[in-house]
């Protein structure tokens, strides 16, 4: 499964992510820095996180395939 | 076949193409660049990926499998070589051709070369794509001496690099002082000063007369002053030049990049330009035309031209967006300046923490923010309802903006 990390310290608050999958990634309100929603999203969103990740500009996302047992049972 | 064809597989052309069959767009896509490589991000090549934290593969934008999967016929290592616009074709290098409903110019721009370098020379470096970038890399990987040319966004990016690889770096720049044509004199003042306590050494009002080498081979810089600086690695940051050639030469207008209207529409309404190579009417600003190299406004500009194909034309009103890492410094500008404004500084200036909100008048125009995130976020807002805080405001650092943000957005 893929699991999704975010690195605030990097995010320039682009908001590419937000637009390419609004159920995975948000921006904080305040001053826009992106906040993971689900760090092991479902099945129908990987290609929008993949996509979301290889966008990033300051290149903060960061997507890994993970084994099932490393991470327990997944929220769908 | 026929379609869009969108020349130029950078940011711009990607996301044009992408949002077309986000969009719903039927047609044939065809986007063609003239790179060897699948569409990547260039924003790194002078950060992560030229620091060495980011692989190469980060860069790529979409899986290789994305273009046949969106039916966009993505031709790597072409490039149009002339257009007609009564066939309505495109020639190609390849000795190809393409018929378009619409054609997008997405073609960018290429750096300037200074003069007395134009033959080439080993070890004197540009940076503008993935082989500039990998050479550059190499290179300060095992410089002796560095002289980066232009104090402009990017040339201070390699020269941040560079010192944080231990590199010696001396800066030379024609203008007065550090990213002159892009902000405000605080900001370029503390973005000197954190270069400088890096090592790093600037030579303002200076000129390159002429470079030096031994066997084809850099070994110095001349200076106007008739110091000749050792070098064995040169980088020549001295800004683009639009790629338009092929607009002018299809009878297009052409002004520091092709002219368009608030719809990124040539004067011929199937032909659309965006991105780097555009110069469009800036909706905040009556009567200027501007053409901005961000990735905010290539992304942007796509999805506006994306929308008019498949039936919601509308103007092109975004408030532009930059970034820059700056020796240690996150630098980020909402908003465009013309040089005439009034600069209030909102924090301590001598900190490396503080912001200056650019006024014309009582109209609050740009905000150029040094490592702060919250004030670049509530400017962008501000920009976009058109809301000016007074003058007193904005120099307040205890004035709390998103409460105006929030009035503005409800009024």
């Amino acid at each position: 499964m893929l699991r999704v990390r975010v690195n605030q310290d990097l995010c320039v608050g682009a908001g590419l992510c937000v637009v390419s999958s609004g159920e995975v990634f948000d921006q904080r309100d305040e001053d826009g820095v992106v906040v993971l929603l689900q760090e092991l999203p479902p099945t129908r969103l990987y290609d929008a996180v993949r996509g979301a990740s290889r966008k990033c500009p300051s290149l903060a996302i960061v997507v890994e395939e993970v084994e099932d047992d490393e991470v327990g049972a997944p929220t769908v | 076949m026929s379609g869009v064809v969108v020349l130029g597989a950078g940011q711009a052309g990607l996301q044009v193409a992408a949002s077309l069959r986000e969009l719903g767009y039927e047609g044939d896509v065809t986007l063609v660049g003239d790179e060897p490589f699948a569409p990547y991000q260039r924003p790194p090549l002078s950060k992560a990926y030229l620091a060495g934290t980011a692989p190469e593969a980060m860069l790529f934008m979409q899986e290789p499998a994305y273009f046949e999967q969106h039916r966009i016929a993505f031709k790597a290592g072409d490039a149009a070589i002339a257009v007609d616009r009564e066939l309505r074709q495109v020639d190609l290098a390849s000795g190809a051709y393409l018929i378009y409903d619409h054609l997008v110019f997405a073609t960018g721009t290429r750096n300037r070369v200074l003069p007395c370098v134009e033959g080439g020379m080993t070890g004197v470096l540009s940076l503008r794509t993935l082989d500039d970038a990998r050479l550059l890399a190499a290179g300060i990987g095992s410089a002796q001496g560095i002289v980066v040319v232009g104090a402009g966004f990017l040339g201070l990016e390699a020269a941040t690099i560079a010192t944080n690889a231990g590199r010696s770096v001396r800066v030379i720049e024609a203008g007065p002082r550090a990213l002159g044509r892009v902000v405000t004199e605080p900001v370029s003042a503390v973005v000197r000063r954190a270069h400088e306590a890096r090592g790093v050494r600037f030579d303002f009002s200076e000129a390159v007369v002429a470079i030096h080498g031994i066997d084809g081979i850099v070994s110095a810089v001349e200076l106007q002053s008739g110091e000749r600086i050792p070098a064995d690695l040169v980088l020549v940051s001295i800004g683009v030049i639009p790629n338009s050639e092929l607009a002018a030469a299809a009878g297009l207008a052409v002004h520091n990049g092709i002219v368009v209207n608030q719809n990124l529409l040539t004067e011929d309404i199937l032909i659309s330009a965006i991105g780097d190579c555009a110069a469009f009417p800036f909706a905040s600003e009556k009567g200027r035309m501007v053409r901005l190299e961000s990735v905010q406004n290539a992304v942007d500009q796509a999805r506006c031209v994306a929308e008019r194909i498949t039936g919601n034309a509308h103007d092109y009103d975004q408030v532009p967006l930059f970034w820059s890492d700056q020796a240690g410094l996150r630098l980020q500008i909402a908003g465009l300046t013309n040089g005439g404004e009034t600069a209030i500084v909102r924090g301590d200036p001598t900190s490396e923490a503080f912001s200056v909100f650019c006024y014309r008048g009582d109209r609050l125009v740009a905000v150029e923010s040094v490592s702060r995130l919250p004030d670049h976020m509530q400017a962008r807002k501000l920009l976009r309802a058109e809301c000016s805080p007074t003058h007193e405001q904005a120099a307040d650092p205890g004035f709390d903006l998103k409460s105006l943000v929030v009035t503005a957005v409800a009024a």
